[in-house]
C-alpha cells in the first residue's frame, strides 16, 4: 500500500467504527419493532449486518483497494458459497430426486 | 540456505506477498465453513412450523450487544496497531494490539457467563434444533476467537522479535492476521442478528 493510500485510509478508520456502533444500535432498536411481517424483520436486519460486513470488508480488509487475484478469488467465493447455499434449498423443495 | 521467495516483497504476477494470498485463500475456505452452516440454520428454520422450536429463546442480548460493541472495537484497534507498524511506531503497536487482546479476552469471558447460565438452566445443543445450530454456530466462532487470541499474543509477545531484524516481515505478518481477526468480527456481524435478535 502507497504512504498515500495509507493516509486516505487512516482518514476514514474511525469514521467507520462509528458509523458501525451505530448501525449497532440500530440492529438491537429495529429488533424491538414490530414490523408486522417476520419477513421484512429478517430482511431489515439482515440488511444491516450487510452494510456492516461491507463496511469491515471494504475498509478494515481493504476491500475497496485491492489487487485483481483477491476480487478473482473472492467472486469464485461467492458463486460456490450460493451453490453450498441453495442445494440443500432444492432438496427441501422436493426438486432433486434420488432415482 | 534457500530464502523462500515473496515474503515481503510481493510477486510481480499476483501484486501480493505469499502469506496475504494464503491468507484470503483459507478466508475463502472460512467463507465455506460457515456458509455451510448458515445454510442449515435456514434450512432448520423454515423447516420448522415455529422457531424456535421450543418457544422464545432464552438468549441475553444485553450481553451480545456488548461482544457485539466489543468485537468491533478490536476490529479497529488491531487495524490501528497495523497502521502503527507502518509508521514505525513500535509502541503504538503494543499498545493497540494489547487492547485487542484484551478485547477477545472479555469477548470469552462474556461466552462464558452465556454458556454457563445456559447451562445452568438445563439448556443443552440437544434441547431443541435452535439450540443445536446456535451452540454450533457460536462454538465454533468461539474457537476462531481464541485461535486469533493465540496468534495475536505470539505477535505482541514472544514473536515481536522479528521487528528488530525483519521490520516488512513482521507487519505484514500483522496484517494477515489483522485480515483473519476481520473475518471473526464479520461473521459475528451477522450471527449476532441472526440468533439472538431476528
Amino acid at each position: 500500500m502507497s504512504s498515500q493510500n495509507l493516509e486516505h485510509h487512516k482518514s476514514i478508520y474511525l469514521k467507520v467504527l462509528l458509523a458501525l456502533f451505530v448501525l449497532t444500535v440500530l440492529t438491537v432498536a429495529v429488533s424491538f419493532f414490530d414490523f408486522g411481517s417476520i419477513t421484512l424483520a429478517i430482511l431489515i436486519g439482515l440488511t444491516i449486518a450487510f452494510i456492516k460486513g461491507f463496511l469491515v470488508a471494504g475498509n478494515f480488509m481493504h476491500l475497496l483497494d485491492e489487487v485483481k487475484p483477491i476480487y478473482w478469488l473472492l467472486a469464485l467465493t461467492v458463486v460456490f458459497f450460493f451453490v453450498l447455499f441453495f442445494i440443500p434449498m432444492l432438496w427441501e423443495m422436493n426438486l432433486v430426486t434420488v432415482e | 540456505m534457500i530464502e523462500i521467495p515473496y515474503n515481503v516483497k510481493p510477486r510481480q504476477e499476483t501484486g501480493l506477498y505469499n502469506a496475504k494470498l494464503g491468507i484470503w485463500l483459507f478466508l475463502a475456505s472460512e467463507v465455506m465453513l460457515f456458509g455451510g452452516l448458515f445454510s442449515a440454520y435456514v434450512l432448520l428454520r423454515v423447516g420448522s412450523p415455529v422457531w424456535p422450536p421450543g418457544g422464545e429463546a432464552q438468549l441475553n442480548i444485553p450481553l451480545a450487544t456488548i461482544n457485539t460493541f466489543n468485537l468491533i472495537l478490536s476490529s479497529w484497534t488491531i487495524v490501528k496497531s497495523w497502521i502503527a507498524l507502518k509508521e514505525n511506531d513500535f509502541k503504538g503497536f503494543k499498545t493497540y494490539m494489547g487492547i485487542t487482546l484484551l478485547c477477545s479476552l472479555i469477548f470469552l469471558v462474556i461466552k462464558y457467563f452465556e454458556y454457563s447460565a445456559k447451562l445452568h438452566h438445563g439448556i443443552f445443543p440437544s434441547t431443541d434444533n435452535f439450540y443445536g445450530i446456535y451452540f454450533t454456530l457460536t462454538g465454533l466462532h468461539g474457537l476462531h476467537v481464541i485461535g486469533g487470541l493465540i496468534v495475536n499474543f505470539y505477535l505482541w509477545g514472544p514473536g515481536k522479535k522479528m521487528w528488530k531484524s525483519e521490520p516488512e516481515r513482521f507487519t505484514n505478518r500483522v496484517e494477515v492476521s489483522g485480515l483473519y481477526w476481520h473475518f471473526v468480527d464479520l461473521v459475528w456481524i451477522f450471527l449476532f442478528p441472526t440468533l439472538y435478535l431476528l
